[in-house]
């Protein structure tokens, strides 16, 4: 195992991806000559040259629609978004063309595509800044979402999603890229999509969270077990294809489900989590779900407010006790 | 082309801009200095009247509401579509349009049969009845679409061109528009990025009047489209989309430019005489104008041409008339006939993986 920074385990995928593949590209702002905004891919522009890591103008519909005629011409892109709120400049791109080109063109064109970069909130950047795009892009058929909680996913995940021969939209988080892990230094280490992590096995309730808010499961099942309780957390780690096998399993085990989400909540993963409990697991509920998620307001900017817009361990702790009935 | 100006890195007193583009005159070609045989005109003249007369059944037939949905006809551009497939290496080269995309895909050799039986949706539609009018697409000739959103094709075009020289395959991408696209920001990205990367792509701008109902001089500040290429730091030019031989001529050069990765701005002036799509009855323009436009007919000139010049009889040209409309007329026979897809279908090519896991919870278990 290597301890490596998110950012150094998504790095590390990239560069045996394109050691592995000449037809594997990146390509993004600031990828090349400054080493990446968040560092993500210092030294690349070195590894592998200009043909290969390559600087846009702030063109983002430009390079991601690039990406896509590029993948339909037989190459496999990496577009880095600077963030992901940038990538609705591109939203064109991504829905209408990198979704939707396979099936229109009835299984002619494939549009083997990587789309990625940080997603959702990073602190006090105020509204345009904090955007959790997941629910928006897992809503389309024909794309993949993929939102890791550690290093080790990172890795793992982010090399099937560029062997992957539909296009996937990978996320990060700027919070989490200087976060450490134990990573396998497996020489050809893959984590397929679609398939949870339990990351901790419990009895009383399951705990349902994905990138940030994974943690924040964590911190709340260490309260809980600190009060008596034996909490299941279930990181997805895919949001589309969704595991919901093993959601379901384990709702059959606890009866009770807590889902945390830091996207705003209407129409979000948590939404649809909890549709699909309740239509394959209903019997099983003891307990309506609850959810926690950011408030159903734009981030705003002020300290406190932020504090108090974004999901906290008290609330899921607070949420968890509530559906044990525990009050 | 010639440029000179303000580059940016100083603070000039005077920037002073000059800019000269190729231009076609409107005086008669003569093929055979264009390196054309007598058969390849005659085939060209085929093709046009291929066209031609596969819309006019496929309009007839969305009277009869055998097609459905959005049927945009590209009669009175057969020029463009002609001309372009025969200055390219069709299956090496590559090509990518908006949704007037018949013309195109017969031009590129794409059967009539299949491009019939994608209008009504059947099986054995060039897309399998997934994309209907608006997106043919065929991977054996290098064709990547029939693209629905004005102007998103257009940085598709430049990853095809990016991809061209990055295998150094030594392919051109041809990219089509209309001129209603150029008011999108995908235009101004895609020719930045293709100016910046020196990318083996044409950008060819069919300027056909109107953006639906929109005149161009109501739509844009500049209707010199050709003149954007100076932002861009690209050469242009400007040809007659009624002439295939200048169409042709204009083509052949900017792909020889494309092929030593020089982008370029192909403006080609054309029209359309039909409305924009079958539900538009063209209110926008007179009679008047119509009609003198008709008389540029692309198919009646080459026709003039060819008779005038004695490369082939009436009674010749008359006889390609019958044999078009007969490849046509089958292909209603087999568009009617070919079954339409099986329900299971519709989760066919969502994604790569037949049985992708997210689609079997769509139902209870």
């Amino acid at each position: 195992m290597a301890n490596l920074q998110l950012r150094e385990a998504i790095r590390a995928a990239m560069v045996e991806e394109m050691e592995r593949d000449e037809r594997i590209f990146l390509i993004g702002e600031e990828v090349a000559e400054y080493n990446g905004a968040y560092k993500v891919s210092e030294g690349m522009l070195d590894q592998f040259g200009a043909k290969r890591v390559i600087d846009t103008p702030i063109s983002e519909n430009g390079f991601a629609g690039l990406g896509v005629g590029a993948a339909m011409n037989g190459l496999r892109p990496i577009v880095e978004f600077m963030t992901f709120n940038f990538s609705f400049v591109a939203i064109d791109q991504i829905i209408n063309n990198a979704a939707k080109i396979r099936y229109m063109s009835g299984g002619q064109f494939g549009v083997p595509i990587v789309f990625r970069g940080p997603n959702g909130a990073a602190g006090q950047l105020a509204a345009t800044h904090n955007t959790s795009t997941e629910s928006i892009y897992a809503t389309i058929p024909g794309l993949k979402v993929v939102a890791p909680s550690n290093p080790d996913d990172a890795k793992g995940l982010l090399k099937s999603a560029i062997r992957d021969d539909d296009p996937v939209v990978f996320l990060e988080s700027e919070v989490m890229y200087g976060m450490r892990g134990e990573v396998s230094d497996e020489a050809d280490y893959i984590i397929p999509l679609g398939k949870a992590r339990i990351a901790r096995q419990g009895k009383d309730v399951t705990i349902v969270a994905h990138s940030k808010s994974y943690h924040l499961a964590m911190k709340a099942a260490d309260a809980l077990v600190e009060q008596g309780f034996d909490p299941e957390v279930i990181d997805p780690r895919t949001i589309r294809p969704l595991d919901m096998d093993s959601i379901v399993e384990s709702i059959r085990k606890t009866n009770r489900c807590v889902i945390i989400d830091e996207s705003n909540p209407f129409a979000s993963i948590s939404s649809e989590i909890a549709f699909q409990i309740q239509q394959h697991a209903f019997d099983h509920l003891d307990a309506p779900i609850i959810r926690i998620t950011a408030k159903d307001t734009p981030a705003p900017y002020a300290k406190n407010l932020m504090e108090f817009y974004m999901p906290q361990v008290s609330d899921a702790v607070e949420a968890c006790r509530q559906v044990m009935y525990a009050n | 082309m010639d440029t000179t100006q303000a580059n940016g890195r100083g603070n000039p007193e005077r920037a002073s801009i000059s800019f000269s583009v190729d231009t076609f005159a409107r005086e008669e070609h003569d093929h055979q200095e264009l390196g054309l045989s007598d058969s390849q005109v005659l085939d060209m003249y085929r093709n046009m009247l291929l066209q031609r007369r596969f819309e006019e059944r496929a309009a007839q037939m969305y009277g009869k509401q055998k097609i459905s949905g959005f049927l945009h006809l590209y009669i009175g551009q057969e020029a463009v579509s002609t001309g372009a497939a025969n200055a390219i290496r069709v299956g090496r080269d590559s090509v990518i349009t908006a949704y007037r995309d018949h013309g195109l895909g017969l031009a590129l050799g794409m059967s009539a049969d299949e491009c019939m039986a994608e209008l009504f949706g059947k099986q054995h539609g060039c897309s399998r009845g997934k994309g209907g009018s608006m997106h043919y697409f065929s991977k054996e000739l290098g064709f990547y679409g029939g693209h629905g959103i004005v102007g998103a094709h257009i940085p598709v075009a430049t990853g095809i061109a990016f991809a061209h020289k990055y295998k150094e395959d030594d392919g051109v991408a041809l990219c089509f528009f209309g001129d209603g696209a150029v008011g999108q920001g995908s235009f101004h990205e895609a020719l930045n990025l293709a100016g910046l990367y020196k990318l083996p792509v044409v950008f060819i701008i069919e300027n056909n009047q109107y953006a639906m109902g929109t005149a161009i001089h109501r739509a844009f500040a500049e209707t010199d489209f050709f003149k954007h290429a100076v932002g861009y730091n690209m050469p242009a030019a400007v040809a007659d989309g009624m002439d295939v031989f200048d169409v042709y001529n204009a083509i052949t050069k900017q792909v020889s430019l494309a092929r030593s990765f020089q982008p370029s701005i192909l403006e080609i002036r054309t029209y359309r005489y039909r409305g924009h799509s079958m539900s538009d009855p063209g209110n926008y323009r007179t009679k008047e104008e119509l009609d003198s436009r008709k008389n540029d007919d692309p198919i009646i000139r080459l026709k003039a041409y060819i008779i005038g010049r004695g490369i082939g009889t009436n009674e010749m040209l008359d006889a390609f008339d019958e044999e078009v409309k007969s490849i046509v007329l089958r292909s209603v026979e087999f568009a009617d006939n070919d079954p339409f897809p099986e329900l299971d279908e519709i989760y066919d090519n969502v994604y790569t993986q037949k049985d992708y896991p997210f689609l079997s919870w769509q139902t209870p278990r």
